[in-house]
């Protein structure tokens, strides 16, 4: 049975070059980049490397990047250690677990979440108006991890400068990068999260890169690690396959992977609605990152099509959106128009993805959701 | 040093060596992890001795049929050896509840020959600590007592602490049982308390792939680990059920769906039974709590055994069997929220009161004896350490 992996929102497989490029920082350079000799110096010199990479990849300066142990520290990070200012906190409800755990963490009762339209974006209005005085922190992700749709970060910037909000405005860009051109000055916001395993590097690192003239502090106290922001000796062979799989993500991306990824996304939606009697996409008309495919399966159980699918070497998610588990829709289900017995299968499409996966994938879903109805 | 006590009453005749014999076996079973662990079983009492005496009062904690447990100090069996470690023991009990309170001495004298009868071993010891460090004596309302146990191969044991052991029967005593486990929070209790009472444990979960998802078949195994370090070494038979159920499913009306699936896993857990030579069958049903478990209910569904269905938790209150799983370590598992999907199959109105005859018309759409012997064939087995 040949597999077909269409869950590279969840995670993806390390790219060899990016192998290669690690490797001997296990073996060789393997230094604590705080050592005074050469060891150390070796492996700073990599971080320095992969430092320069990231920057690049989102049109800022080495200095304004921070490594971290992955997305969901760097929106810690970039929520919890936003400098205070007032007691409040805004997120959208379609935030990432992590962001919204975070900002719930700060804010407690005065956490503000801002629903969404039907069309799988935050409403930028609403948002902006939640931001007075007393926010210190707002958060508002990039591309909606479940959903795909962009999210209009650029225009809650523009509306809550024009406000003159003077809180921490934080981005999860996790989604984002690799998929999207993608640009913190562009953006505006004051720090985004950014997580390797998404693009083909290795698990265990992310990054925060705060704007500049922004100051965060950290979370936890120690050494002067990356600028004292983040105390901890570095995991260097995880930070240079980071470094490397980002540059090799905004190249494929300057080469057209996007666009590809965009064609095969719409070519493998194209299929399955009409295989599938009833299937629609979750936000259709909406912006969309190229990669992920949201669909909406009426009277379908979709953690069953899931296993359904896996059973065929198929590997998809099941929309936490829905959360049928306490038969309850969740808000984001409630703002889509989704029925408690939706279900919603998320499909997730890499640079690495081809049209024979997509064939396969196609053939396979509407055997797998007569499977899935018991 | 540990001084454990497991009831005697059921110890009668010949059987008496072989239960003692489970129990030595089971307790070095548990404390096999403990590098120094010892174990002796000099005449009705088993001696833990080991260098971590509260990681074998944990593991100890879990050996079914041991009724009590005492971090002891060891003597030698006269008088004045046994004036000094009482001295020393109840000085640290003293000092320990920062020198208040009052105590009394307990003495049992296995050995008749010892000299002095229990009452006058505990008067002389009592005397000596009295006198010696300086503890008030009160023989009604002690605040804590000091033990004395004079064993009849010279030695002797002082404890001041004695705490409760889990009770009922050494595992493996009573036989085999085949449990019908699932993810949920009653089976695993179920299977406990069989365990509890001298069972060996031979668990088999129903997967209905992809209705239930390969982690809630993880869950599982995890919770028969847990039980495994109750009952020691179980191996979990997993039970492909999901084609079956389908046709039992469009064999029967709707409502009576939930009694045919339970039937057949009954009729699977017998073909197991047979094979492993178990010699009853246990299901976590409480009477009347879900619609399969009315009186009715189980009299159809339990039609199909031969063997003893034995139902534990039959008048548990949910709230009691809750207590039970976060004392055995299986409740947190339990309510681990993968999906069970079984609720897939499960109709709107499952009928509360099936008739047999009905039940019987949709089975003999099907050969379910050959169905059972064939999913018993399919099945997989996981052995838990």
């Amino acid at each position: 049975m040949r597999e077909v992996y269409l869950d590279h929102a969840a995670s993806t497989p390390v790219d060899p070059r990016v192998v290669d490029a690690l490797s001997p920082y296990f073996r060789e350079q393997f230094g604590n980049p705080s050592s005074l000799h050469r060891k150390g110096i070796e492996a700073e010199r990599g971080i320095n490397v992969a430092r320069a990479e990231i920057a690049r990849a989102v049109g800022v300066e080495p200095a304004q990047v921070f490594f971290t142990s992955g997305g969901t520290e760097s929106n810690a990070i970039g929520i919890l250690g936003a400098p205070a200012r007032g007691r409040a906190a805004v997120a959208s409800a379609i935030e990432h677990p992590s962001a919204l755990g975070s900002a719930r963490m700060r804010a407690g009762d005065g956490l503000r979440v801002i629903d969404i339209s039907p069309r799988g974006t935050v409403d930028v209005e609403a948002f902006a108006a939640a931001c007075d005085h007393e926010v210190a922190v707002a958060t508002c992700m990039l591309v909606s991890n479940e959903l795909g749709t962009v999210q209009p970060v650029r225009e809650i910037t523009e509306r809550l400068r024009a406000r003159g909000f003077r809180g921490h405005f934080h981005v999860d860009a996790v989604q984002a990068l690799g998929k999207l051109p993608l640009s913190l000055p562009e953006l505006g916001a004051d720090s985004i999260a950014l997580s390797s395993h998404k693009l083909h590097g290795p698990k265990g690192v992310g990054a925060l890169v705060v704007r500049s003239g922004v100051s965060l502090r950290p979370l936890w106290g120690g050494g002067k690690h990356e600028d004292g922001l983040r105390p901890g000796t570095e995991n260097a062979p995880g930070i240079v396959g980071f470094g490397r799989a980002a540059a090799l993500a905004t190249a494929a991306l300057a080469e057209g992977a996007g666009a590809r990824m965009a064609a095969l996304r719409d070519l493998l939606v194209a299929k399955v609605m009409a295989a599938v009697p009833g299937v629609r996409e979750s936000c259709p008309g909406a912006p969309r990152a190229p990669h992920i495919a949201s669909l909406v399966f009426p009277n379908l159980e979709a953690e069953v099509l899931v296993h359904a699918l896996e059973a065929r070497g198929v590997y998809a998610s099941a929309g936490a959106a829905c959360a049928s588990r306490d038969k309850t829709p969740s808000h984001v289900a409630r703002a889509l128009g989704l029925s408690v017995r939706d279900g919603m299968l998320r499909l997730s499409l890499a640079r690495i993805s081809t049209e024979e996966d997509i064939e396969i994938a196609a053939a396979c879903i509407p055997e797998a959701v007569k499977a899935a109805r018991p | 040093m540990i001084v454990c006590r497991y009831s005697e009453i059921f110890l009668k005749g010949k059987n008496r060596s072989w239960f003692e014999r489970r129990l030595e076996r089971n307790l070095r079973a548990l404390l096999s992890d403990l590098p120094d662990a010892r174990v002796e079983r000099p005449h009705g009492r088993l001696l833990v001795h080991a260098s971590d005496l509260e990681g074998a009062l944990a593991r100890l904690g879990r050996c079914f049929g041991l009724q009590s447990m005492s971090p002891a100090l060891l003597a030698r069996a006269d008088i004045a050896d046994l004036e000094r470690v009482a001295i020393e023991g109840a000085r640290a009990e003293w000092e320990r509840r920062g020198q208040r309170g009052t105590f009394k001495v307990e003495a049992r004298r296995a050995d008749k020959r010892f000299p002095l009868p229990s009452p006058e071993i505990a008067r002389r010891v009592g005397g000596a600590i009295h006198e010696q460090v300086g503890i008030p004596v009160d023989v009604h309302t002690p605040d804590f007592t000091i033990g004395v146990e004079v064993g009849a191969d010279g030695r002797a044991f002082v404890f001041a602490k004695t705490v409760p052991g889990p009770g009922g029967l050494p595992v493996g005593t009573a036989g085999r049982v085949v449990l019908l486990l699932s993810g949920g929070i009653d089976s695993p209790v179920a299977g406990w308390m069989m365990a509890k009472r001298g069972a060996e444990l031979r668990p088999v979960y129903f997967h209905s792939f992809p209705f239930t998802g390969d982690k809630t078949k993880e869950k599982v195994a995890q919770l028969a680990r847990v039980l495994a370090r109750w009952a020691g070494p179980i191996t979990l038979r997993v039970v492909h059920f999901t084609e079956v159920q389908k046709a039992l499913r469009e064999a029967g009306p709707a409502e009576l769906a939930v009694v045919l699936y339970r039937r057949m896993m009954l009729r699977v857990a017998e073909v197991v039974a047979k094979a492993e030579s178990a010699r009853g069958l246990a299901t976590g049903d409480s009477l009347g709590q879900v619609a399969s478990q009315t009186l009715e209910n189980l009299g159809v569904i339990g039609e199909v055994a031969t063997l003893p269905v034995l139902r534990p938790l039959i008048g548990f209150d949910k709230a009691d069997t809750i207590a039970l799983a976060r004392r055995i370590g299986t409740y947190e598992l339990s309510i681990a929220p993968y999906e069970d999907c079984c609720s897939l199959f499960v109709p709107k109105h499952p009928a509360t009161r099936a008739r047999l005859e009905d039940v019987l018309a949709a089975e003999s759409k099907l050969d379910p004896a050959a169905l059972a012997s064939e999913l018993f064939e399919r099945s997989e087995s996981i052995a838990m350490p």
